[in-house]
């Protein structure tokens, strides 16, 4: 029978959450916002009149969605040190550190499913709509900021929720770039203490109670919703 | 006032309008009326600019609203619309809706444009209902809403687009009678509807369309004593049946 010590949770509480989950709940916070207002760009871009914009835009989108999130990491890690050197004109690759590339990368790549989902709000919202907000004198601009856009991330809100609760379980993948994240925290301490068993289901029941808590709240939402319309 | 000349619009290579010729002058009543798919709307959209036309000129106050230099939004501003669909925001208050495009395109205040919007609420009989949100409304309450929120702008004309035509019919009269008014007070009003009884009280010309093409613009008690087109006759005799 399998030796459960209990004990070795209590002993690197802190350092799961301080330093694990932090981490962890600081990228998807900040991707997602990210990966919000470039995704929302990116819709808008989809939707243009102009050809060549909406090109460009659906290109990245679909290269993006295209690629393993694994190997868009690796990428960004390895890519990122020199686009800065370029941009910044200076001869050494720029030192980014790993949250930051993790960041760049999670709002890049991010940003590509949320203008899908956004670009679907849009179209959601009848054209009547753009009708009576054009006729009562407001701008393109004003027209999709204060009318066409609160009610395409209302009516999407639950979509962009779900998309948020796997953007947080795919922020695991920083491990590969050696950032402590939670997993990586629980990992790190389940092979200092050899206590793989305990940490791996630790890890997995925190994640669940996360995941599973958020998705009932996008249920409830949607319930919502449903009523407001 | 608003002046439409020779105004053609294709869809492909579906022509939708036919050179129609139309003029409004200040004060004066227009109802528009003819068959489903005769043009009335696609007509009354290019006064505002919401419709493109690809021949012919529209003017409003003699500024032209197809020409490349003319300032869109604000030519817009001066002409409120209502629509067949109210289409009130539905993510804004009652209040909201009317006081958004005052403080936007207007550059009104806050408390400016709340003050326009209330006294425009209680004109409709709707102050009370300002904090609701369109869809708590009855689609009679969220009509008189779309009129009152037209009118927050100081419209110079108003058009209307089929404004009774999504109403349960025990609500077409609150909507008409807001209408009746604003006509009784010299607003310049181009309507599109079937409401016969409205045209022949409050207009002074009926304009009949048929397949985009205006068959008929004349003084409202000629067209309905004598109408001199047969489509128009057979368009009266199948609308006023019921």
């Amino acid at each position: 029978m399998y030796d459960f010590d209990i004990d070795v949770i209590e002993r690197s509480f802190a350092y799961l959450f301080r330093d694990g989950m932090s981490f962890s709940l600081q990228l998807t916070g900040l991707a997602m916002i990210g990966g919000l207002l470039f995704g929302t760009t990116l819709a808008l871009l989809r939707l243009s009149n102009v050809r060549v914009l909406r090109l460009i835009a659906g290109g990245y989108v679909n290269l993006m969605r295209s690629l393993p999130l694994v190997l868009v990491i690796f990428w960004f890690y390895f890519l990122v040190p020199y686009v800065g050197a370029w941009l910044t004109g200076s001869g050494q690759p720029l030192k980014v550190g790993a949250f930051a590339s993790a960041l760049i990368t999670f709002t890049l790549f991010e940003a590509a499913y949320y203008c899908e989902i956004i670009r679907a709000g849009i179209q959601s919202v009848p054209s009547g709509q753009v009708s009576a907000a054009h006729a009562l004198g407001l701008t393109y601009a004003q027209t999709m900021s204060l009318v066409v856009l609160p009610q395409a991330l209302r009516n999407m809100a639950p979509v962009l929720l779900t998309q948020t609760i796997i953007l947080f379980q795919d922020t695991s993948l920083v491990y590969v770039i050696s950032s402590t994240d939670f997993l990586g925290a629980a990992s790190k301490v389940a092979n200092r203490d050899h206590r793989l068993v305990e940490m791996y289901t630790f890890a997995a029941l925190v994640y669940f109670l996360i995941c599973f808590t958020g998705s009932l709240y996008v249920r409830r939402l949607q319930a919502r919703l449903l009523v407001i319309r | 006032m608003i002046e439409f000349l020779g105004v053609s619009k294709w869809y492909g290579d579906v022509k939708v309008l036919d050179n129609c010729t139309l003029r409004v002058g200040q004060g004066e009543v227009v109802v528009v009326c003819g068959p489903s798919g005769s043009g009335k709307s696609t007509l009354i959209k290019c006064a505002n600019g919401l419709e493109p036309f690809q021949q012919g000129s529209v003017s409003f106050n003699g500024i032209s609203v197809g020409a490349k230099s003319t300032n869109l939004p604000q030519l817009r501003a001066q002409i409120g619309m209502v629509f067949q669909h109210f289409e009130l925001f539905p993510h804004l208050s009652v209040l909201e809706n009317l006081t958004l495009a005052q403080r936007k395109v207007l550059q009104r205040s806050e408390s400016e444009a709340s003050e326009k919007a209330k006294k425009l609420l209680g004109r409709v009989g709707l102050l009370e209902h300002s904090k609701k949100f369109p869809a708590q409304l009855s689609g009679g309450q969220q009509q008189r809403v779309a009129i009152a929120r037209a009118l927050s702008m100081d419209p110079r004309a108003m058009l209307f687009d089929e404004p009774t035509s999504a109403l349960d019919p025990e609500m077409v009269h609150e909507v008409l009678d807001v209408m009746v008014n604003l006509a009784s007070e010299g607003m310049t009003m181009i309507v599109v509807t079937h409401e016969m009884g409205f045209a022949k009280r409050v207009s002074n010309r009926v304009v009949f369309m048929d397949q985009g093409s205006i068959i008929e613009d004349r003084p409202t008690s000629q067209f309905f004593d004598s109408p001199s087109s047969t489509r128009a006759v057979e368009f009266l005799s199948r609308i006023l049946r019921d």
